[in-house]
């Protein structure tokens, strides 16, 4: 097949108004006086349920004809409190919550909270544990930008790319379903190891999807990097600066796209990371396509990380041979005394954390995900709590969207790849 | 620790589920002096006594815990001073022990130059849950201090828009993260039913809003401030 692309002139040097802001120009100019209109500001609602927003997010804008003055982002629809409910939960119970937080990448939230409370109780995972995790958490990132992708597309009328990018997703979602059983709550990890050992065939699956995914992504990059109606639509729209973006909290790629090459995974290195062989793209410009083309280049580099950590799999146990940690084996459990003894403490009590807290941030793939945990000692933690990459992001968008049209509203929220179930908690 | 059993005010549902273990009380703090911080140093040095305790936790996390009255101050150092650069504030919330100890306002810091971690610490009496804003030095806290005043009741002074932002506006139950706030609520379900049924589509709004579409602006006003300057909502003492 020939693939077809199509170069357009169009240049990041837009129009600029009298204030330095891009101008936006109408697509054919018309010299007539613009009709006087009503001096009144409107108030629109959009959503909570409205597909533009990307979940049940409702914003209240001011509106000055199309021009957005002020926007409000109101939220909480989806609250369920799942920081109060884990208080309520063994450690390991908790596992459940952080899935349904993100459903578009719930393996890097099942790992980035046990990874957590690993470290608040000084447990080293197995190495099999270690680098079947980071396929995990890089799978997930390919999930979750496809997700963004796709979607981000269809707000703006880009069909096609939607369907190619669920296409890749829904082999994802066959290798969630394989391993934990679920496409979506996966809840496959647990403290100390994971809740089960990779099933056969499992990592040929992955090896396939790993083949064909980059050749899609070439075509959906095929039909938008270069497409005039995409570049009209990103360029200039929604821009940061690096000063700005960090002082407002951006982590992950919406603060790369401005410029700043902060991504954990280098910079605070886990799970051996920095012998890695990966890039981490940069954007200069700070606007919607950057943090396009950012997050393109992402699920490129997750690709290579995946070879890289197939290779490297060494086999062996996945759980640490801890019995106050990991549940004994089925048949020991029937035939040995003290494995017995093992498993109804561990099943009545849960696995027991020293007093004290922690911080353990992974790089989601929409920012900064952290996980603080405190415990007084006990098998529940007092205090659960998620650095909510998404909330910290959508928290920039009356900012980002001030002087804008409303158009460029529903891209700028779609370029943020915001999830409310993690937002509202 | 001499800890009396958390007042539970709630149904029998909270004995059946047995809640967080508060009578463990809180962690024993051992004081960090094997492992040194080199902002530690720069913090005792400036402030003195205000540094109140320096701790490490899960190994190599360094906890600092200041006084409550001049977090912005220090925290404002912290942000600016050359040699110290915590330039992302990445994380700010609260813990609640329990058992009365106070509440705990949690700022996580990350140097982006310096790629160094700190959390600093403020502690507040149950009596007087107020602590200053730092939202002036870090957009971020904006609505994160609102996260934390709508789930913890704690009010952050000289914030701009300090209203409830999961709850609803006009949530009369407390503040749900607390320990005295029972598991399921302070109403029953057909009470909480009954409560959102009869809500005023207008509570929807904060009043900026509404105030916006009742006076239409001419062409010159300036336009409203990116901080809605709505003032902070009365909310629940509770």
């Amino acid at each position: 097949m020939v693939k077809r692309t199509v170069e357009y002139s169009i240049s990041r040097a837009p129009e600029m108004g009298v204030a330095g802001e891009p101008a936006h120009s109408p697509l054919f100019p018309v010299d007539l006086a613009e009709p006087e209109l009503g001096a009144e500001h409107m108030l629109i609602n959009i959503g909570p349920q409205h597909p533009a927003t990307h979940g049940v997010l409702r914003l209240v804008c001011e509106l000055d004809g199309e021009t957005v003055i002020k926007v409000t982002p109101h939220i909480g629809y989806l609250h369920s409190s799942f920081e109060k409910l884990g208080e309520y939960r063994t450690w390991n119970q908790v596992v459940t919550l952080t899935d349904r937080m993100d459903y578009l990448a719930p393996l890097i939230y099942n790992c980035a909270y046990v990874m957590s409370v690993e470290k608040l109780m000084g447990i080293e995972v197995t190495e099999q544990c270690k680098v079947f995790r980071v396929i995990l958490m890089e799978m997930e990132r390919i999930f979750s930008h496809l997700l963004w992708l796709g979607t981000t597309a269809i707000d703006l009328g880009a069909f096609t790319p939607f369907l190619y990018a669920f296409q890749e997703r829904e082999k994802i979602y066959t290798l969630h379903e394989k391993y934990t059983g679920a496409r979506i709550t996966t809840s496959a990890t647990r403290v100390g190891g994971m809740m089960a050992d990779i099933p056969d065939g499992w990592i040929d699956e992955l090896k396939e999807f790993l083949l064909v995914f980059p050749r899609t992504l070439d075509e959906i990059d095929a039909l938008l990097t270069t497409n005039a109606i995409h570049l009209g639509r990103t360029q200039d729209v929604g821009v940061i600066n690096a000063e700005d973006a960090v002082n407002c909290g951006f982590t992950g790629p919406n603060l790369r796209a401005s410029g700043i090459p902060y991504d954990l995974r280098k910079d605070n290195p886990y799970y051996d990371y920095e012998t890695y062989d990966f890039e981490v793209p940069i954007g200069e410009h700070g606007d919607c396509y950057d943090r396009y083309l950012v997050r393109m280049e992402e699920m490129r580099q997750s690709v290579g990380i995946l070879h890289q950590a197939i290779e490297r799999l060494p086999g062996g146990p996945m759980d640490v041979p801890d019995r106050h940690v990991t549940l004994p084996s089925k048949t020991d459990c029937m035939s040995d005394m003290e494995s017995m003894i093992h498993h109804f403490k561990l099943i009545m009590e849960g696995v027991k954390a020293p007093p004290g807290d922690c911080y353990f941030a992974v790089e989601g793939s929409k920012g900064e995900l952290g996980m603080y945990v405190a415990s007084a000692g006990g098998s529940k933690p007092v205090r659960w709590r998620i650095r909510p990459p998404s909330f910290v992001n959508l928290s920039v968008l009356p900012k980002l969207a001030e002087g804008h049209l409303v158009s460029d509203l529903i891209m700028i929220n779609a370029s943020l790849d915001i999830v409310l179930g993690e937002i509202d908690r | 620790m001499d800890d009396s059993p958390t007042p539970l005010a709630g149904s029998a549902l909270d004995t059946v589920e047995e809640g967080p273990r508060t009578d463990h009380g809180i962690p024993v703090r051992l004081a960090a002096t094997i492992l040194g911080h080199p902002t530690v140093d720069g913090l005792r040095a400036r402030f003195g006594a205000s540094i109140q305790h320096h701790e490490i936790s899960a190994g190599n996390q360094h906890i600092v815990y200041v006084e409550a009255e001049r977090n912005r101050e220090i925290l404002r150092w912290l942000k600016q001073d050359p040699d110290q650069h915590y330039d992302l504030l990445v994380d700010v919330t609260a813990v609640d022990f329990g058992g009365g100890h106070p509440l705990q306002v949690v700022y996580q810091l990350w140097s982006v130059p310096h790629r160094r971690a700190l959390r600093v610490k403020c502690e507040l009496p149950l009596t007087a849950l107020a602590i200053d804003s730092v939202e002036p030095l870090w957009r971020t806290a904006n609505w994160l201090e609102r996260e934390v005043y709508d789930l913890f009741g704690i009010e952050f002074k000289g914030h701009p828009n300090l209203r409830r932002i999961m709850m609803p506006e006009n949530y009369a139950e407390g503040h749900p993260l607390r320990k005295d706030f029972p598991l399921r609520g302070r109403f029953t379900r057909a009470e909480q039913t009954q409560r959102a049924l009869s809500q005023d589509p207008v509570d929807q709004y904060i009043p900026t809003e509404l105030a916006t579409e009742r006076e239409p602006q001419v062409p010159g006003n300036p336009p409203l401030g990116e901080s809605e300057a709505a003032e902070p909502s009365p909310g629940s003492g509770g």
